[in-house]
């Protein structure tokens, strides 16, 4: 374990740009634990979400934008709900992970890959189109066993339809996206 | 008139942003001011003795001093000006701390306002006039309200001391919470053992009148002299022919009513003894379950009662009581575990609050002190304690420390392994809150003589599977989940103002906070004191409070009275409102508006007019700017007085 | 009949949970709730967009409240949790300008608010009422032991959902008590499934989705009623893989619960879409439902 020199190594802008992201006070946590308590992802995190929020607190940046947790989060609000401060925990790890897109960072990186082929095939279709998203996922990441077995299951119920629904509207989903990435780019 | 000003420097407190010397200069161009200086201290010994020899040698006829609030020293300087010769009312203040200097940084602006702030009492002063209190005579009984143990200690304490003690209590006897308890932290002396004296005492003690079963329904009249309404709630028994033999419990046939004094784990009778050590030991029908209400025929209790002391067409009763001083003594009840749905309280049967535990401890409880958990009657082994719930919460609007709950959560930790060896007793907690004598080696205790696994952490859910209960929680100091399988769920519910407080609040005309707890006079230095003069506090309706601390407040509150009586006349504030005969029209107006009904109407030479009781009249002024005709004025504030304030203000 | 309200079935509702669009149709057509398609709506931009960028989740969201707010209508409801979720947020979002301004920026035509977005399963209680659907059954589920589970979203955080008990909430547990069914308390109604974490990590879906079987089980469900097309496929497409993760043998059908409300209130069966499951109802409710009806007659 490394001594973190809280005088030297607190990164104010970081804490700061998290609380003005995400629209919560960092300071109203008081360690007692019940987000990890209900956090069905704790098994699967390297850094348990109430030690996120205590190294949020702390200034320490690096640490948390590498971890693995932050792309675990599933989102399912169920330390929002029961946080006794009502800090909107979720929304603090979606701005995490804001932030590490834009270190570039993703110390899970399947899961920011499926979520990058997600948004894609919006961005192509104006819908999401199911199987081709699974093939550009399995395409990138080169993972070709990844649900092979599901195939004969699925197939044979006529649900996935081997052509995208593209919608009239599909140019303006994508100029949705075109107009996103000039503004963050500029 | 000859005026000196004083202005304060507080320390630093004022002096930090406001020129003091040059505010006591302004102060020498104000009309009539003979004298100004400013002054280290205004409130020491020094100070006061500056301001008295500037009285005597500038011959002072009228004082301002500029400081801090007049509710911190107004009466200290009203007395210096007395003790220099000048009528205590020939004073002024002005508050150039909290209004000044603690709110302002800018040096200029606060000294200019400083400035204002002086004009302004100066030309109040110059309309002042001296004024004299009037004596009136006290009744020397009291009533304390609330039969928990503050409320037994400060009943006692003003018996014993020869006051004449009426004493109110809402359940059918008195105890309150500590009679519910099993045992004590932090020594495990039994509980009834050591408030059970105390209840018979208070039942044979000459001096005391207790009215059980009974609340308060109005209030009126003021310091020494109030009139209080009880209401005697129907019991359908006469208890003066009642033995409480307890025959009528035998035979009722209606047995399985939630039983209030035992948490409603266990059932009662309709008709019913709370405990076997109850004060008054007489018997309640609840007509909500009694068959000869709910049906109209049954009379079982009524065959067997062999005083014949059943009487179904009882009603209610108002008693009045007239007494000098009021202690509340409430004390608090539980948060609604329910609430906190993730736990499901009052979902699942084996999810139970600390004071439930203690009924299951008890060896008076339903179980008779074994520990047996309500859904199967099995005795548990595994034990979980969950602390803070409703407690420190700011998404439930709790966010204060019930201060207690930690405690006892280490005794019932104790006390599980006392009464089942083989058992492991879990406690998930925050932060152990153990700052009292003996306090924080007795939740050492529980952790390493007793074996209680304490979790700093939260619980986020509880449900049931297999016939247990999964508790789901944080470890926060291994970083980690933890789940355990536990048999029982011990919550530890935060404690809430009683029920009905703010109620009882606005009939004795004191402050409560936004919890419902009554307000102190001081928060630390009149802790049972109240706003409204002759009205005290003890134990936990002021916040919550363990029992050493609330016998503690018990006899503090009685020690304030017995001071209060220990004269016989007391002097009324004449800072009150007067009429002025010539120009009341009899409209009537002031008699509604006055919220203390301190003014009647009267009849002078065939017409109607107002008349002030001057013991009554709070100086409040609502009467003054209800008054068409000006007619009414409020000594010390008149219509003049403040015009002439805003005068000051506007001119300058 | 009932005011008419937008429908926005979901990119799932054409694809992986095209039962519980058709059953949702059906349904609400048996029980008058007009639901007006919304003509060329297009992804919320789901999970993957909010964990991007608030501003690019709320653009995909709000073109599609703005196209409601063009048909004339003040509600739309959506089957999805994910969908409702993200309609809800954009809208809450932009209510500060600041936002609503960056929002507008990224789309064609500006959302100025005023469409409220509500789940298929609030719209059935709160615009048809639980009398109106007790009224409508016909084949009362008599005897079927269902547990119902909300999926994580549905009702959390409350402060955004704005329905239902956010613990323990009940509203399908009210409706499919009303179908007549028996509804077994399950306590893991919020639980997080594991999300869409099927592809990227399916260890974990395995391991949340199992012990929420486990308990649906424990607690004596014949099947599982859900409302989420994740929590759908999670718990039934992918019930053999949490069997061979966990090396358990589940069996336990999971259908939507408007399929079941559809049995109730006699919707043909080729509407109900129950062939598209992985693992087929029909057998245990049928002979849950004749096992009641043989008891009634022996009665």
């Amino acid at each position: 374990m490394q001594t973190i020199n809280l005088t030297r190594d607190y990164d104010g802008d970081f804490v700061h740009r998290v609380e003005e992201e995400s629209g919560q006070n960092v300071s109203l946590c008081y360690q007692c634990g019940n987000c990890t308590a209900g956090c069905p992802y704790t098994f699967a995190y390297d850094i348990p979400v109430s030690q996120i929020m205590r190294l949020v607190q702390a200034g320490q940046k690096k640490t948390v934008l590498s971890s693995k947790s932050i792309w675990l989060c599933a989102t399912c609000e169920s330390c929002t709900t029961r946080c006794p401060n009502q800090i909107d925990v979720a929304c603090v790890m979606d701005v995490l992970r804001h932030m590490a897109r834009r270190e570039g960072l993703a110390a899970v990186p399947q899961v920011k890959t499926f979520w990058d082929s997600f948004l894609d095939s919006v961005k192509a279709h104006g819908r999401v189109f199911e199987l081709g998203l699974t093939v550009n996922y399995v395409m990138r990441t080169g993972r070709f066993w990844t649900d092979l077995d599901l195939g004969p299951k699925i197939f044979p119920k006529g649900k996935l339809s081997l052509k995208p629904h593209e919608i009239a509207g599909k140019e303006h989903v994508a100029r949705i996206f075109e107009r996103f990435e000039r503004e963050s780019n500029s | 008139m000859r005026i000196g000003v004083f202005i304060c420097h507080c320390g630093s407190n004022i002096e930090g942003t406001v020129d003091t010397a040059t505010v006591a200069k302004a102060s020498l161009d104000f009309p009539e001011v003979v004298y100004a200086t400013d002054t280290m201290y205004a409130c020491s010994e020094p100070g006061q003795d500056g301001i008295i020899q500037a009285i005597k040698d500038k011959n002072l006829t009228g004082v301002v001093v500029a400081s801090c609030t007049p509710r911190m020293h107004e009466p200290t300087f009203r007395r210096a000006v007395e003790r220099a010769g000048l009528n205590r009312y020939m004073f002024e203040m002005a508050n150039i701390r909290e209004h000044v200097s603690w709110i302002g940084k800018d040096r200029e602006a606060n000294t200019n306002k400083s400035v204002d702030l002086v004009r302004i009492a100066i030309e109040k002063l110059r309309r002042d006039a001296p004024l004299s209190p009037s004596k009136f005579s006290i009744n020397k009984r009291v009533m304390v309200i609330g039969g928990g143990v503050a409320g037994i200690q400060a009943a006692l304490d003003c018996a014993d001391g020869g006051l004449q003690v009426v004493l109110v209590e809402r359940e059918s006897s008195i105890g309150g919470k500590m009679a519910k308890l099993d045992k004590t932290f932090p020594t495990v002396d039994c509980s009834s053992c050591i408030l059970g004296p105390k209840m018979v005492d208070v039942a044979q003690h000459e001096n005391i009148t207790l009215h059980a079963y009974s609340e308060v329904d109005a209030i009126g009249g003021y310091v020494g002299n109030f009139q209080v309404q009880v209401k005697k709630k129907a019991t359908y028994v006469d208890w003066t022919l009642c033995t409480g033999c307890g025959a009528c419990m035998e035979k009722c046939p209606s047995k399985k009513n939630p039983d209030r004094f035992n948490e409603k784990i266990g059932p009662c009778t309709s008709i019913n003894i709370p405990f076997p050590q109850a004060i008054p030991k007489k018997a309640v029908i609840d007509p909500t379950t009694c068959r000869q209400f709910v049906k109209g025929k049954c009379g079982v209790c009524a065959k067997v009662c062999p005083t014949g002391a059943i009487k179904y067409d009882m009603a209610d009763e108002i008693v009045t009581e007239d007494v000098g001083a009021i202690v509340a003594a409430t004390g608090y009840d539980l948060f609604d575990i329910s609430k906190v749905t993730e736990y499901g309280g009052g979902r699942y049967p084996d999810v139970i609050t600390g004071l439930q535990y203690e009924r299951l401890l008890s060896a008076s409880g339903p179980t008779g002190g074994h520990i047996k958990r309500p859904s199967d009657g099995k005795e548990p082994k595994n034990v979980v304690f969950i602390q803070c719930v409703g407690s420190r919460d700011k998404s439930l609007d709790r966010p204060y420390c019930s201060g207690f709950c930690c405690m006892y959560t280490a005794k019932q930790a104790i006390l599980t392994k006392d009464h089942i060896p083989d058992s492991q007793s879990y406690v998930f907690y925050m932060d152990i809150r153990s700052p009292g004598k003996m306090y924080d080696e007795f939740t050492r205790r529980a952790m390493e003589e007793y074996g209680a696994r304490y979790i700093r952490g939260r619980v986020a859910m509880v449900y049931p599977k297999d016939g247990k209960m999964i508790v789901r929680g944080a470890d926060t100091l291994a970083g980690t989940q933890v789940e355990v399988e536990a048999d029982l769920v011990v919550l530890a519910a935060g404690a809430e103002a009683a029920v009905g407080a703010p109620k009882l609040a606005e009939k004795l005309r004191i402050s409560y906070d936004k919890y419902g707890f009554f307000m102190e006079s001081h928060p630390k230095l009149k802790p049972v004191e109240t706003n409204t003069a002759g009205v005290y506090l003890a134990g936990s309706c002021q916040g919550p409070k363990d029992i050493p601390q609330s016998v503690g407040q018990g006899s503090a509150a009685a020690a304030k009275v017995l001071a209060l009586f220990s004269k016989d006349m007391l002097e009324s504030d004449p800072q009150i409102s007067r009429v002025d005969i010539k120009r009341c029209v009899g409209c009537g107006k002031c008699i509604i508006t006055c919220p203390f009904k301190a003014i009647k109407e009267v009849e002078f030479r065939g017409q109607k007019k107002a008349e002030v009781i001057e013991t009554v009249c709070q100086g409040c002024g609502l009467c003054t700017s209800t008054c068409p005709q000006g007619a009414i004025q409020l000594s010390h504030f008149t219509d003049n007085q403040i015009l002439a304030e805003v005068n000051a203000l506007c001119q300058s | 009949m009932s005011e008419a309200i937008a429908y926005y079935p979901g990119c799932s509702g054409l694809g992986t949970s095209k039962e519980y669009d058709a059953s949702t149709r059906a349904v609400c057509r048996t029980l008058g709730l007009d639901l007006v398609d919304i003509p060329d709506w297009s992804c919320c931009g789901s999970t993957p967009a909010h964990t991007k960028d608030h501003v690019l989740s709320a653009a995909l969201s709000a073109r599609n409240l703005q196209l409601v707010s063009g048909m004339g209508i003040a509600s739309a409801a959506t089957p999805c949790p994910s969908c409702l979720t993200n309609l809800r947020t954009a809208n809450h979002r932009m209510e500060a300008p600041a936002m609503a301004e960056k929002v507008n920026k990224l789309l064609d035509a500006p959302y100025a608010g005023g469409v409220e977005a509500i789940s298929v399963l609030q719209a059935l209680v709160e615009k048809v009422g639980l009398d109106e659907i007790k009224a409508a059954v016909r084949t009362p589920l008599t005897g079927l032991k269902v547990a119902c589970y909300y999926g994580c979203i549905m009702n959390r955080p409350p402060e955004l959902m704005a329905f239902d008990d956010c613990e323990n909430p009940m509203a399908m547990d009210n409706v499919l008590s009303a179908m007549g069914a028996t509804v077994v308390p399950f306590p893991l109604k919020v639980e997080c499934c594991g999300a869409s974490y099927g592809i990227p990590r399916q260890d974990i879906v395995a391991r949340l989705t199992g012990k929420l079987l486990d308990v649906a089980k424990s607690v004596g469900a014949d099947m599982v009623a859900v409302a989420c097309p994740l929590c759908q496929m999670n718990l039934d497409l992918r019930q053999g893989q949490v069997n061979r993760a966990l090396g358990t043998n589940f069996r336990i059908p999971v259908p939507y619960f408007t399929q079941l409300m559809g049995v109730a209130l006699n919707v043909a069966d080729e509407e109900l879409g129950f062939g598209q499951l992985c693992i087929d109802p029909r057998p245990v409710l049928n002979k849950a439902l004749s096992g009641a009806d043989a008891q009634a007659k022996g009665a």
